[in-house]
């Protein structure tokens, strides 16, 4: 097998893997209150990181770009009570003005 | 979120869809860059299909085109997709039915899916999760396909800001649904910790670590 294919077949075969364990082997049951409480906290710390990523992540590395114009309007947006899809389409709006004026 | 729409697939389709172009596109990029790297043209699209995650996928094709080893690739990979195990035992108690389909709904589950299908108190829908989930599926191995035969039809995404979309969602939903106290220290300090080692640890470790800070409300029942 090619390394592209041992790659494909390895990384779907974890990924799937992960995505499936909890539904598959947990699904329907509860989870201990312990663990819910838990849990409560695992949306806003992981959307947080994924902000924090997604918005100056490089290759190991702070990139501060026009992402963050982008950003910083959606956080005006949200404040103005903006939809979801205006607060997102404003970002990518104001990001790629930031960018085609600055580069 | 605030809007009280009742949740079915239908309205998590909704919800996604302003990201609807961003994944598209970056299916595109994806597809470009793994034709580039030397993939061929079906392990791409075959990727996309089963490991349906957009930051593994584009980390995996990068080391291949470095020529690195099958161990970095599946490595780097492994450790950016390594959160969906923590997710997935978080939202296990929504999924019903039988083991077959609870395995096929949990392969929709991608951070965007996750993220608009979150109904607060750190529970989700299941049927906002796969209406979110079905729609960004083809958006991301169509794309994938298109890049893959069509090369580089729509440019770089990032001219049109399309990589801001995604931090963007992350963050609207964010601040609409962190309102109690734990979950904005829990926001605080995930995005603190994923800040710091953002430029010391490699790709996913970040969050990871960040997604690790619910686990001091373990001990407060």
């Amino acid at each position: 097998m090619s390394t592209t294919w041992l790659v494909v077949a390895l990384v779907g075969a974890f990924t799937i893997a992960f995505k499936a364990a909890g539904p598959v082997l947990l699904g329907g049951r509860e989870l201990p209150a312990r663990m819910t409480a838990a849990f409560e906290l695992l949306a806003p710390s992981l959307l947080a990181a994924l902000v924090v990523t997604q918005a100056v992540g490089g290759k190991q590395a702070i990139v501060l770009d026009g992402r963050l114009v982008g950003v910083a309007t959606a956080i005006v947006a949200v404040r103005l009570r903006a939809p979801l899809i205006v607060s997102i389409v404003a970002a990518a709006v104001a990001t790629a003005l930031a960018r085609a004026l600055f580069s | 979120m605030q809007k009280a729409a009742p949740p079915s697939p239908r309205e998590g389709a909704k919800r996604v869809a302003p990201l609807a172009p961003a994944s598209g596109s970056f299916g595109v990029a994806y597809g470009v860059l793994a034709v580039t790297a030397g993939m061929g043209v079906l392990a791409p699209i075959v990727m996309s299909a089963t490991t349906f995650a957009g930051a593994a996928q584009f980390a995996a094709a990068s080391v291949i085109r470095d020529g690195g080893s099958v161990l970095a690739a599946v490595g780097a990979a492994v450790l950016l997709n390594a959160r969906y195990l923590a997710i997935s035992v978080a939202i296990a108690p929504v999924f019903r039915g039988s083991r077959l389909r609870r395995f096929f709904e949990s392969q929709l589950l991608v951070d965007e899916s996750w993220a608009v299908s979150q109904v607060g108190g750190g529970r989700i829908d299941r049927r906002l999760l796969i209406g979110a989930g079905l729609l960004l599926f083809p958006c991301w191995v169509g794309g994938t396909a298109l890049g893959v035969f069509g090369g580089d039809v729509l440019g770089n995404p990032k001219r049109l800001g399309l990589d801001a979309a995604f931090p963007a969602l992350f963050l609207v939903l964010l601040i609409t649904l962190t309102v109690s106290r734990r979950a904005i220290v829990a926001a605080f300090a995930g995005g603190l910790i994923a800040l710091v080692l953002l430029p010391v640890a490699p790709a996913g470790v970040p969050v990871i670590a960040a997604g690790a800070v619910c686990l001091a409300g373990l001990r407060r029942p």
